[in-house]
């Protein structure tokens, strides 16, 4: 319990460090905050990743079955995920995004329930991490070019209504924006398609279906169905910036709604562990 | 005549025009968005419950309409089939216009430049040179082979011409992709066709050969006998969840034993094509009990062995009864038992546990009792599926990761060289190009540059870097 909710609240300090940083280096137009404000969030990954530790070993299972804990789980995908992407590609425009985004999981996930359940016998196999660790990642990339295409959006319309106000000023210019939503969707689809597949061969070991229409793994579907509906119409109709920011956004959306959504709606195999207790 | 001449024509454009229909990427949209919106409808309604719910929740008149648009089992309805169907002639129809232009890349590579690429090129370099075109292309050619690939030479009106490319099979991760996706369907398809989802529960000790299919009433025949020898189930300390819970299979053919497996929930068992996976338990009728019981005015002693629900009698006319029993009480294993007075009355029930055998004592009856031991039969759930299918559906899963990121991460790369005799000098022209990821090969091509401005000076890029 001491430890736990120690590293837990240090990582929400952290992320919190992070986000002044990088809304300091986005109003002021300087890149140094933002540089202070990346090995922050190094730091924060792995405090994040240390209180997972902890955990894992209390629960003896991977722990990411309650709202809590995949929320937090989420958040620290998301990190992670941006800072390799931002290793490679220098996106640190979204460290503006991705860093509040974060902070938000986290105080999400405060604010739900925390229960340390013991991990029912299906969950007990390799395959539950290997799972949820390519879901969430794809998730992550997914948020982060939802966060390109809101942005996108805003700027385009600055753009046309001819405001060239502050924020005009402080966001990265269309074109980059168009290719930071590209970059995330080509790391976000073939991750989704890993989260789906590792989990159809879960499913097969635990009751002989790889796939049951359950209505997560049905809504995961129909987002996958949009995303490659937004990917054909980027490689091969030649779909840029609005259209695929509004894409974008509507992919996320339909995302957050099969992670949170869902499990308001029907039961199913992934309906988490709190709701089915309370 | 006119007649005659038109005729055959507008067959042939009616085709061409089916053609184009099921080719085109609108009809790939539409087709994914109505398969979106449609499968919303089983992830709100529930799927395969018994009439009695729908009729309850939503009435009869709603009910019949269910039934009759195939909502109650819409993932197997022949418009959501038909969907699929439709879907996976798009793909082929697709990929069968679009596969002659991806393979042109392979059986005629572009081996000359033309001048406009040579000019317009996004990634180019000219340059010139006194040496003998010949000699550079030696040189330049070796460069290539490291670089890039084994560079393909040709000559045309004078100008020597080098090629070379990386990554060609990129070009085919979509096609790849859709491909897998139709795999994918063939190997469900065969699962549903000769394949079947099954359940059977057997008790401790005792065998089956046959499964009983979900919702059908006849059982089917497995053409072997599986017994199960034993039943465990493990508890998380202080908590009555599960942790673990196995069975130990053996799998019988003409009363020789062939397989024996411990499977666990995550670990099934397979004998000819068939899977036994475990998933749930239960208690198979009354379980039975230890019971040592103390006449506590004389300090007398009993061991008897009860079953539950059993009258059984003791001295004084008197008898008692297990009545309920738990395993997996708050306090561990407790019994409910009750005493009848001698004319035949009722007493009050109480509690016997288990893991304190003297606590009885203290509630100063007639007699005192304690749970020695008990044994509960339990029966095994198992989920029996036969999936002939679900190696190729793996295949296809295979494919789909490799196609797509192969078509995302990868790209056709290609380089040309042109030299040519420019008044007692040789002019070289290079152009490059990526089918995809152009901002990544730029970079790429910098680097490049740098090494090839170095090759035509016959410098040694290292002590230029």
């Amino acid at each position: 319990m001491g430890a736990m909710t120690l590293l837990f609240n240090l990582t929400m300090l952290v992320y919190l460090l992070a986000t002044v940083l990088y809304l300091v280096a986005m109003v002021g137009r300087r890149p140094q905050p933002g540089r202070i404000g990346r090995w922050v969030l190094v730091a924060g990954v792995l405090l994040h990743a240390g209180s997972f530790a902890v955990r894992h070993a209390s629960v003896g299972g991977a722990p990411v079955t309650s709202l809590h804990e995949s929320l937090s789980f989420f958040a620290w995908c998301l990190v992670l995920l941006f800072l390799l992407l931002d290793l490679r590609f220098r996106l640190s425009v979204m460290g503006a995004f991705a860093s509040p985004l974060a902070l938000l999981l986290m105080i999400g996930s405060a604010l739900s329930p925390d229960v340390v359940v013991p991990l029912d016998p299906m969950l007990r196999t390799w395959l539950f991490p290997v799972h949820i660790t390519f879901a969430f990642l794809g998730n992550a990339a997914f948020a982060l070019s939802f966060g390109a295409g809101v942005m996108y959006l805003i700027q385009d319309r600055m753009l046309k209504s001819k405001r060239f106000t502050g924020i005009y000023r402080m966001l990265p210019s269309l074109d980059t924006l168009d290719k930071v939503n590209y970059t995330c969707l080509s790391f976000g689809f073939p991750l989704m398609t890993l989260g789906i597949i590792s989990g159809a061969v879960w499913a097969n070991t635990v009751w002989g279906t790889y796939w049951s229409w359950d209505p997560k793994e049905t809504w995961a579907l129909i987002t996958w169905f949009l995303y490659a509906g937004l990917l054909h119409g980027r490689m091969t109709i030649g779909w840029r910036g609005r259209k695929a920011a509004i894409f974008a956004i509507i992919g996320f959306l339909l995302l957050l709604f099969s992670f949170l959504g869902v499990n308001l709606l029907v039961n199913g195999q992934h309906t988490f562990e709190v709701f089915t207790e309370l | 005549m006119t007649e005659t001449n038109t005729k055959p024509e507008t067959t042939e454009n009616h085709a061409d025009k089916i053609w184009e229909f099921f080719c085109s990427l609108k009809l790939t949209v539409i087709i994914l968005l109505l398969l979106s919106v449609l499968s919303i409808i089983g992830t709100v309604l529930q799927q395969n419950a018994p009439a009695a719910e729908y009729i309850k929740e939503y009435g009869q008149a709603n009910y019949e309409l269910f039934v009759n648009l195939q909502f109650i089992d819409m993932y197997h309805s022949w418009w959501f089939i038909g969907l699929l169907g439709l879907f996976s002639v798009n793909l082929i129809c697709c990929s069968i216009k679009n596969f002659p232009r991806v393979w042109k890349f392979v059986r005629e590579p572009v081996l000359i430049a033309s001048p406009g690429v040579l000019k317009n090129s996004a990634n180019r370099l000219e340059a010139t040179s006194k040496e003998d075109k010949q000699q550079l292309a030696d040189r330049l050619a070796v460069l290539l082979k490291k670089e890039f690939g084994t560079p393909q030479r040709s000559e045309k009106d004078g100008k020597l011409y080098l090629f070379a490319q990386k990554g060609i099979y990129s070009r085919f991760g979509a096609y790849a992709t859709h491909l897998s996706i139709l795999i994918i369907m063939a190997g469900a398809i065969i699962g549903n066709i000769w394949g079947y989802k099954a359940y059977v529960n057997i008790v401790e000790g005792t065998s089956t050969s046959q499964v009983w299919s979900r919702g059908g009433q006849v059982p089917i025949d497995l053409g072997f006998t599986v017994r199960c020898d034993d039943f465990d189930v493990s508890y998380y300390p202080n908590s009555r969840r599960p942790k673990d819970y196995n069975s130990d299979l053996v799998v019988l053919e003409n009363g020789q034993e062939i397989l024996r497996k411990r499977i666990e929930v995550n670990d099934p068992l397979t004998y000819k094509g068939i899977t036994f996976y475990q998933s749930s338990y239960g208690s198979a009728g009354n379980a039975f009990f230890q019971i040592k019981i103390t006449e506590n005015a004389t300090g007398k002693v009993m061991n008897i062995k009860a079953g539950q629900g059993q009258h059984i009698k003791l001295p004084g006319g008197y008898a008692f009864s297990v009545s309920d029993f738990t395993a997996t009480g708050r306090f561990g294993p407790a019994a409910r038992i009750h005493v009848n007075t001698p004319d035949g009355r009722h007493g009050t029930p109480f509690m016997v546990l288990k893991n304190f055998p003297d606590f009885d004592v203290k509630r100063g009856g007639k007699f005192s009792f304690s749970l020695i031991d008990y044994n509960e039969p339990q029966f095994t759930g198992l989920q029996v599926a036969k999936d002939p299918g679900v190696e190729i559906v793996w295949v296809g899963c295979l494919l789909m990761i490799f196609g797509s990121l192969t078509a995302f991460f990868f790209s056709h790369r290609r380089i040309w060289v042109c030299l040519e005799d420019a008044g007692g000098k040789t002019k070289i022209q290079v152009a490059a190009n990526a089918h995809r990821n152009q901002p990544g090969f730029s970079l790429t091509f910098d680097d490049l540059k740098l090494k090839l401005e170095a090759t035509i000076e016959n410098k040694s890029s290292k002590k230029e870097g």
